[in-house]
């Protein structure tokens, strides 16, 4: 086991200082000189052919610099499959479409303006659930498609498809089979500081966006893109991404907003500001998906899984974001969690009139897991088999290659399964009568990057400078989930210096090499090998030149010592014969011959060496740039095959729960998870990310759900639209971590970023059931479910 | 309509001209430039803009700006010590990992100052009382109490 000097120590994270002062610089606090203020119209109806748009008004209010339409500004189309506009022409398919935008001088005018720009309507009959969607004489929401060929049907046009084995030999070998339809609302990121951007020309037409993003080099892309249909082609966008107020999946597309701020920008020829209210991004700003899953497992006499059958349907809303493949990730449970043969999963999403979704933190897995860890709890009491040990029965193993084509390296997941049920001392149940109940889920995600694009890879750059620091480059996205904590401590322990010496820059496309994004719990994964990546060159280099300045500079060191102490004896030791490069070693900051004599004079400070090498005739410095491109496939979606991620992380959690069965309220007397995270980088930044995503998951259990009637967001504000508080956090959670040591972890870690939100709430049901023995299919799982559910079971029995 | 008014902001007095229906967020983070007070919601739901008027933690986003008129308003910029060093609070919240996006810390420490400067040895749950108008959706909030817990006993041990 190596010993490590940072990693697996607890380490405050490089930004909070400046966060708890309140210097942090969020795109709320961002100022340009001559800014303005960029405000949208939005539609007034969800479906609905635009007649006529009356900005007059509007331009006349003082203080109003541009008023802009899709009539006067080049068409911009945007989206995963290009069928969005940044403003709408013909048509509007949902509330939060962009009819028109304003800049002015200030917020208020520009609000006020906004408030002056009239438009007729020609309402059309709406769409708001995928089953309305999908029959046969439906209206469209999109008449055509984004190469302008007629559509007949309202099915977006992905395929999200697998099948393996022998469906048909797997119902036959199975005694017990359970099905059951489980559903799970739309609910919002809620990121504590709300979205907003900056856009900015210069005189070359060159464009920068301060963006709250998390990906800005995809970003980048798409701003390049639209340049180009603004008659800007060959101009540049750079993206700069200032402090995130959160980010949880809603920075993994370009926006409207953004896009209508850079024409804005481009028209007044100042920068322009659009920064959403909280109404405005409850409303306005893509939430994660709604989705219907329907699963039948059956296994056999002992309880050996033999087959899972799967259909999803999605209400994609009106417009395709990259959200729109959260199939893509729900593949990976339905034919790899736990060991199976016989699959078949179908996804289908279409549109509607709803307000569009994007991704949000687990991109699908908490929606299906919701449903597989509730009916396996199902076929484990059909089959009279205790859940745990249904679970450990069928758990994954190291080593395995699943149905999807997942090559497992490592698997904690027994593990993981065994620490929970002892903490939770799980043999030892409730009596009945006492609604008191435990429940157990379990999960696997990606944990070795996730290649949903041609490149899912990362680039770094280490630029040493004549102090000794680190300057490091990054294109990775910190958003408040301690990415650049862990890479401090990776670049100070590859690299050997101290951590204090480690300063990370800004983000910026400008400067960083690039990056698909942070997403899929790739952050830390993809950064700190890179990282590691890049420390090895650099040590190569220093420790090859250290050959030639090592020995001078430690000549001076010990003259000066001579000097001072004239009685030294210096141990018989030939330094100019030890000077090899693979003698040397480089630690805290200290350069030094390994095994040498342990003599202060023979450990040279790192920046003394490198201002010997840099200052004299054809002197060298030391820059580093790596590309780290993780080792997994993109796969085929269509045929649901490929090894999608490097590494795969697993993970279970038990919950301890008490029902009121006569309010119907749920109190949780104890959560405790274990995950399978190959190596602890920091445990402080570990545990953090861990309660976050557990208190994600209360809140998806419980009660949040974005309602919405015709089209129409009904909850946009904190008041109705519920996330966990303190208080309802008030419970023990006993986080343990299994370290499986991954080969291609950096350090051995997986990622762990969403890992903790996905089995959740179906821990919480499966604890309900065995509380009170009703089973809820539909999150949250509100007071009212739990007495319908009870009020059922009572008269099921009666 | 145009007001003038002072008071006293971190220490300091202070004079500004207002429009009446502002609220103290936008006089702090506009013409004060103050911008560590951080606007979550303008509802008071969300706790992100929370600021000490005379002892009390209010939400500047709803606190009309002419009522601080001749008051003691501490926001998260008065905490901070000379030489660029934190508060206990601030220290506490670094300390822990109390902090993922920071946009709820300034808020959040600011409600347990409130509570801290009231009452040196509060309970688990006085802690949850005095945070539970302060939303935080990156940390479950285990870090934060663990953080207030040892703020409070550096405080005591500080006196």
């Amino acid at each position: 086991m190596t010993n490590f000097h940072y990693i697996g120590k607890e380490a405050s994270r490089p930004d909070g200082p400046d966060k708890a002062a309140g210097k942090a610089v969020y795109i709320q606090d961002l100022q340009r000189p001559g800014m303005l203020y960029g405000k949208i119209k939005f539609s007034d109806f969800p479906h609905a052919r635009i007649k006529h748009i009356d900005t007059s008004k509007a331009e006349r209010l003082t203080g109003v610099r541009a008023v802009i339409t899709a009539t006067n500004t080049p068409e911009i189309r945007l989206g995963f499959l290009r069928d969005n506009f940044a403003l709408k022409k013909d048509k509007v398919r949902q509330y939060r479409d962009e009819i028109a935008a304003v800049a002015a001088i200030d917020p208020e005018i520009a609000e006020e303006a906004i408030e002056l720009i009239k438009v007729e309507y020609e309402p059309l009959p709406g769409l708001f659930s995928p089953h309305e969607a999908m029959k046969e004489g439906a209206p469209l929401v999109h008449e055509r498609d984004p190469q302008g060929n007629s559509r007949t049907d309202n099915l977006v046009p992905l395929q999200f498809h697998h099948e393996s084995g022998d469906l048909e030999a797997g119902k036959r070998a199975a005694k017990h089979v359970v099905e059951g339809t489980f559903t799970t609302p739309m609910v919002q990121q809620c990121c504590m500081g709300t979205a907003g951007c900056i856009a900015e020309f210069d005189m070359n037409s060159n464009l920068t966006v301060w963006a709250k993003t998390q990906i800005p080099f995809l970003a980048q892309r798409d701003f390049n893109r639209a340049l180009s249909d603004m008659g800007l082609a060959g101009k540049n966008a750079r993206v700069i991404v200032p402090t995130l107020g959160g980010g949880f999946g809603s920075g993994l597309d370009t926006h409207c907003y953004e896009y209508i701020a850079i024409l804005l920008a481009f028209r007044t020829g100042y920068p322009v500001k659009i920064v959403y209210t909280r109404a405005e991004e409850f409303a306005n700003l893509s939430p994660r998906q709604s989705s219907t899953t329907k699963i039948i497992q059956g296994c056999d006499q002992n309880g050996k899984l033999t087959f899972r059958h799967v259909e999803v349907l999605q209400d994609n809303g009106a417009y395709t974001s990259w959200g729109a493949t959260y199939p893509s990730v729900m593949m990976m449970p339905a034919t790899s969690l736990y060991r199976i043969s016989n699959v078949y999963f179908n996804a289908q999403l279409v549109y509607t009139n709803n307000t569009y979704c994007q991704a949000m933190r687990g991109y699908g897995n908490p929606e299906f897991t919701w449903a597989l860890e509730s009916n396996l709890d199902e076929l484990a009491e059909e089959a009279g088999i205790d859940p745990f040990d249904f679970r450990m029965l069928n758990s994954n193993k190291p080593n395995e290659t699943t149905p999807m084509g997942l090559k497992i390296s490592t698997c904690g997941l027994k593990e993981c399964l065994e620490t929970v049920a002892q903490k939770l001392n799980w043999k030892k149940r409730y009596k009945k009568g006492k609604h008191r109940g435990k429940g157990l889920a379990s999960l696997i995600h990606v944990g070795g990057g996730a290649r949903i694009y041609r490149s899912d890879a990362s680039g770094l750059i280490l630029k040493l400078d004549d102090f000794g620091n680190v300057n490091v480059y990054h294109g990775g996205v910190e958003m408040g989930q301690g990415l650049h904590s862990v890479l401090t401590m990776a670049v100070a322990e590859a690299l050997g210096v101290s951590s204090k010496r480690v300063l990370i820059n800004p983000t910026d496309t400008g400067t960083c090499p690039w990056d698909v994004g942070t997403h899929a719990s790739r952050g830390a994964f993809m950064a700190c090998n890179a990282a590691i990546l890049a420390a090895n060159k650099l040590r190569d280099k220093i420790f090859g030149l250290a050959e030639v300045f090592y020995p001078q500079e430690v000549e001076k060191n010990l003259k000066k010592l001579k000097k001072k102490n004239p009685n030294y004896k210096p141990p018989d030791f030939d330094v100019i014969k030890a000077a090899r490069r693979e003698n040397f070693e480089l630690q805290d900051g200290f350069i030094f011959i390994k095994d040498g004599p342990q003599e202060s004079w023979l450990r040279l400070e790192l920046a003394r060496l490198l201002r010997a090498i840099h200052f004299r005739n054809q002197g060298q410095m030391f820059t580093t740039e790596v590309f780290y491109d993780p080792p997994n496939e993109l796969p085929d979606f269509k045929k649901g095959f490929g090894n999608i991620s490097a590494t795969y992380a697993f993970g279970t959690q038990g919950a301890e729960v008490e029902v009121d069965t006569e309010t119907g309220e749920v109190k949780i007397l104890k959560m405790v998870a274990a995950h399978d995270v190959g190596k602890v980088l920091n445990p402080q930044a570990l545990k953090g990310q861990m309660y976050g995503a557990i208190a994600q998951g209360i809140g998806y259990a419980f009660y949040e759900e974005l309602l919405s009637k015709q089209g129409k967001i009904l909850n946009p504000n904190f008041r109705d639209y519920k996330i966990p508080r303190v208080y309802e956090m008030n419970f023990p959670i006993e986080l343990e971590f299994i370290e499986s040591n991954d080969k291609f972890g950096p350090f051995g870690a997986k990622g762990v970023a969403e890992p903790g939100l996905v089995p959740t709430a179906p821990a919480i049901a499966n604890a309900i059931y065995d509380a009170i023995g009703v089973r809820i299919h539909d999150l949250p799982i509100t007071p009212d479910k739990v007495l319908a559910a009870l009020k059922k079971l009572k008269q099921t029995k009666d | 309509m145009k007001k003038e008014i002072s008071f006293t902001l971190n220490g300091s007095e202070v004079t500004v001209t207002i429009d009446e229906h502002l609220c103290l967020i936008d006089i702090l983070r506009g013409p004060l430039g103050q911008t560590g007070t951080n606007e979550g919601c303008r509802e008071g739901e969300c706790g992100a803009c929370t600021v000490i008027v005379d002892g009390q933690a209010v939400n500047s986003c709803l606190y009309p700006a002419f009522e601080v008129e001749g008051k003691n308003v501490i926001t998260i910029e008065g905490l901070q010590e000379p030489n660029n060093k934190l508060s206990v609070f601030q220290q506490a919240f670094v300390d822990h990992g109390a902090i993922q996006c920071g946009f709820c810390t300034p808020g959040m420490i600011m409600s347990a100052k409130a509570l801290l400067d009231t009452n040196q040895n509060p309970t688990e749950d006085e802690i949850r009382d005095a945070l539970l108008g302060n939303l935080c959706r990156c940390t479950g909030y285990v870090q934060i109490v663990e953080a207030v817990k040892q703020a409070a006993v550096q405080l005591k041990n500080k006196k």
